[in-house]
């Protein structure tokens, strides 16, 4: 579990090592389906429960295939959707493998259940982060869509009386050749379920996939239409008979208490049907939201602000800056980095400062919880539903297995509904249970309650000093950083209060420099924080490539040669940074005013390069396109990668352009949008995205395309101005 | 009391007149294609159409409907699909899709008003549906295909 987001890709062959002690089970679903699942046996090694083949009956309900008789394939996602094309990028591995018929494919939400859908590369808990859904699932389904497969191609051997090798499968059918026979597979589950299950299946040459690296045309997503008619479920849509709706009342500072209120007001407003005290604050409970944000209008609450917060981001700032004088805990130390700056014929300095972020998704958070006497159902989702499970039951006094967890679609999440607290589904749950379960409660933050309650990305501050030598070339890098731990205070704490997702990706840097130094300063800050897409990396990759560009200006040399340079023995990074270079014609002439800036960066296993060009419009920065490639190893579906970069780009360059989130003495100032800019269509560049081919394991692309944007915009205005940029957001040094 | 014309049929509706159009549609009609994003029309994820133009049902309240025809993304779709939605699906816009009701409502109003729009027109018109996932680049790309999809319906 510590292994989460830190060191969350996969082991070095990109075989999740649990696959290969997997155990298929096979059995006749109701209804006359035919049901696949693959898992991880125990601990020790022991196999799960005994499968009857052919029962009749579901045995386990976690498969991750189903077919009925109807040839309609079910693929259920161990992982949530919330926009990065899990559920098709899984459904196109099984797909493949089994050669389905695409139009006949859907796709459902896992329940909660940590032993079924755990998570390799999260340390086997089941989990939606650090871009692992696809590397930990690639070779887990593809194995149940093989199995799936050959259990058909059995069945349709066994009614034809042929040898299984001469059947060949088309999407959707087993074919005989030699008699022209062709099977749907729908007539064939009920034989199938009845057919021993092969103990090794093969996997396709990558060479015969149909939908693996295919076009958008060939497996288009299969939410896209629900998400363009409507009907797609979020949570904000579920309805249940006799449902209420709950508003919180939220403290004004992290840390204040309800001290005493007056409901009299809120309780007389019309719909109104409960007013009850819960520890974030004071709930309104009403038949609707309308009327439930009324009454919360209507209630006054007295605050206990004793203990509570009251610093601002100034403060914190100024904190941070003081803690960069003082030597950190050592983290890296290659060669003798004080001698080296000594000596240097040139130094450079810089300090990069952050600020605090919301992840600012457009469902705003939000949790339907219906509590019976003998158990709950929650409907949500869940970046750990494992997680938020047992919090639910541990409110409730239930245990975990009398909760059930029930999967929609997430309106963005970018991390926030990982939240290891559970903090709005243990909201939602106590609400529920303060008014006695006498109805389901659906739980609705409103966008300022959204973006003021925390679990921000955290502060950071960056201080770096680099040493050339008299022909300009790298020979010493000291770096220090200060931030808040995100791990802190949560299960994935370590013991010695270490936090590698402040430092990720900047103590790891692969630039060959004889001399390289950082230490780091853990922030005891009163300001909730957690993981914002990329993690740590959304200020490491700015810090290591905003001062790469410094050092290579002060050197007098090109950004790129620069960096070519420095990384001759990490092909990868070097491929996408030349490949990005290319694509975008670096060097080649720009309109007068504009200027190129381009970054490279590795995360959760991907590597990712941008070129942006910016110019300034009426004096401020305008980015009119971004080239990017990337290196996910073998690509599942081409055009979802593109959607990621192209959604990371945005998501990135908001933060990087406007990006911050203001709190004075403890208040959150940045509530709604006119207070907490964010990209707007007018403000999206042209991106291209070009893909390295691989034959590598596939690696994640929900977040790695996040960090880059930031550093390659201000390299170019560092180009374009002479002007680094050591404060974020960029915005901050052009507004009047 | 109030009655409103959703989706062209009539429907009587008991709420508080400061009600905003958004929450009368959600959890009084009962239709969620539309959604609450903001409450103060920062967002345009509550687009929907009054007498064919476009607002912020978050910040219109049910006083302020009166005898205009309320259309929702469930309306613009009832016979056949929209050819806004069909060049949606077919740039792959969506991602998390929670904006796209909105986007998808603001996208038909300009193509009402400007068959053909230019990137400036596109940019105007589009400016206050945010989409944090980014998928503006194929917001863009699938009004200028729905703009090019000739004889398709309105």
């Amino acid at each position: 579990m510590k292994r989460f987001l830190m060191n969350a890709g996969n082991p070095g062959n990109g075989e999740p090592a649990v696959t290969r002690r997997d155990f298929v089970r096979v059995s006749l679903v109701l209804g006359g389906g035919l049901l696949v699942s693959v898992y991880g046996c125990g601990p020790n090694g022991e196999a799960p429960d005994a499968v009857a083949a052919g029962g009749g009956k579901v045995l386990e309900p976690n498969a991750f295939v189903r077919i009925d008789s109807d040839g309609n394939v079910m693929v259920t996602s161990k992982h949530l959707e919330m926009g990065q094309g899990a559920y098709t990028g899984l459904a196109t591995i099984i797909a493949d493998e089994m050669d389905a018929d695409w139009s006949k494919v859907t796709v459902e939400g896992a329940g909660a259940d940590d032993k079924k859908y755990g998570n390799s590369a999260i340390g086997g808990m089941q989990g939606t982060g650090g871009s692992t859904a696809i590397a930990n699932s690639w070779m887990q389904h593809r194995k149940a869509g093989a199995t799936a497969r050959a259990l058909l191609v059995a069945a349709a051997a066994k009614q034809w009386n042929v040898p299984a090798a001469d059947l060949t499968t088309e999407p959707g059918v087993v074919v005989h050749a030699p008699t022209n026979r062709r099977a749907p597979y729908g007539t064939l589950v009920a034989t199938a379920a009845t057919m021993p299950v092969p103990a090794d299946v093969p996997l396709k040459d990558p060479n015969a996939f149909r939908y693996i690296g295919k076009a958008r045309t060939v497996t288009p997503r299969v939410d896209a239409r629900a998400k363009t008619n409507g009907t797609a479920i979020f949570t904000q849509d579920v309805k249940l008979p006799g449902m209420l709706t709950a508003l919180v009342a939220h403290a004004p500072l992290f840390g204040a208490t309800v001290k005493s209120f007056d409901a009299t007001k809120a309780k007389a407003v019309a719909g109104v049907v409960d007013v009850v005290q819960i520890p974030t604050g004071v709930a309104v409970v009403a038949e609707h939201f309308w009327t439930a944000k009324m009454g919360r209008d209507a209630l006054t609450v007295q605050w206990d602000e004793t203990g509570a917060n009251t610093l601002g981001t100034a403060e914190i700032m100024a904190q941070f800056r003081a803690l960069a004088e003082q030597p950190g805990t050592g983290v890296r130390n290659d060669g003798i980095t004080d001698a080296a700056l000594q000596t240097a014929a040139r130094t450079v300095e810089a300090t990069y400062e952050f600020p605090y972020l919301a992840h600012a998704s457009m469902e705003p958070l939000n949790c339907v919880v219906d509590l019976k006497k003998d158990g709950a159902d929650v409907w949500n989702s869940n970046q750990f539903p494992g997680v938020d499970r047992d919090a639910v039951a541990k409110v409730c006094g239930l245990k975990p297995e009398q909760v059930t967890m029930h999967t929609v679609f997430a309106g963005g999440s970018f991390g926030r509904r990982a939240n290891p607290k559970s903090d709005y589904v243990v909201e939602a749950a106590t609400i529920a249970k303060a008014i006695g379960g006498k109805a389901p409660v659906k739980l609705v933050w409103t966008r300022e309650d959204d973006t003021s309650a925390g679990y921000f990305r955290p502060a950071n501050l960056h201080r770096l000093q680099g040493g050339l030598d008299a022909a300009g070339n790298p020979v010493a890098w000291w770096q220090r950083v200060v931030g808040q731990s995100m791990m802190a205070g949560t299960f994935f704490e370590s013991p010695d209060g270490s936090d590698p997702s402040v430092f990720e990706g900047a103590s790891d840097h692969k630039y060959e420099i004889p001399n390289v130094f950082l230490d780091v300063h853990y922030a005891k800050v009163g300001i909730p924080v957690q993981w914002w897409r990329s993690v740590g990396h959304t200020h490491t990759a700015f810090a290591v490539e905003m001062f790469v560009d410094e050092l290579a200006k002060a050197a007098g040399k090109d950004p790129l040669a620069f960096r070519r340079a420095m990384l001759a023995k990490d092909p990868r990074r070097l491929a996408v940074l030349n490949l990005a270079a290319e694509k975008a014609g670096w060097g080649a002439p720009l309109p007068a005013g504009h200027a190129r800036g381009i970054a490279v960066h590795k995360s959760f296993d991907s590597y990712v390069a941008q070129v942006a060009e910016v110019s300034l419009e009426q004096g401020v920065p305008r980015v009119h396109s971004v080239t990017c490639a990337v290196d996910c190893g073998i690509v599942v579906n081409p055009d979802v990668v593109h959607a990621q970069m192209e959604g990371a780009i945005a998501y990135g360059l908001a933060a990087a352009l406007y990006g911050t989130i203001d709190i004075q003495k403890g208040r959150v100032m940045s509530t709604n949008f006119d207070r907490y800019r964010v990209l707007r269509q007018r403000e999206m560049p042209v991106v291209a995205v070009h893909i390295v081919p691989s034959t590598e394991a596939p690696t994640g692309v929900g977040e790695p395309g996040t960090p880059v944007i930031g550093p390659a915009v201000a390299n170019a205005l560092l180009a374009l101005t002479g002007k680094p940029t050591r404060t974020l957001p960029i915005m901050t040094a052009f507004s009047a | 009391m109030a009655s409103i014309t959703i989706n062209g049929q009539s429907r009587d509706v008991t709420a508080d007149p400061s009600t905003p159009l958004l929450w009368v549609i959600r959890d009084i009609v009962g239709l969620t294609g539309t959604k609450f994003g903001c409450g103060i029309a920062q967002c345009g994820a509550c687009t929907v159409h009054l007498d064919g133009v476009p607002v912020r049902s978050c910040s219109t309240p049910l006083s302020a409907v009166g005898t205009k025809a309320v259309t929702t993304i469930e309306g613009i779709s009832s016979t056949e699909v929209h050819r806004v939605q069909k060049a949606w699906e077919e740039e792959q816009v969506p991602q998390c899709g929670y904006c796209q009701s909105g986007q998808i409502m603001s996208a038909v109003a300009l193509l009402e008003k400007k068959p053909s729009p230019t990137d400036a027109d596109i940019d105007a018109a589009m400016q206050g549906n945010i989409c944090r996932c980014g998928t503006y680049q194929r917001i863009r790309a699938a009004i200028h295909r729905a703009a090019d999809m000739k004889g398709a319906s309105a």
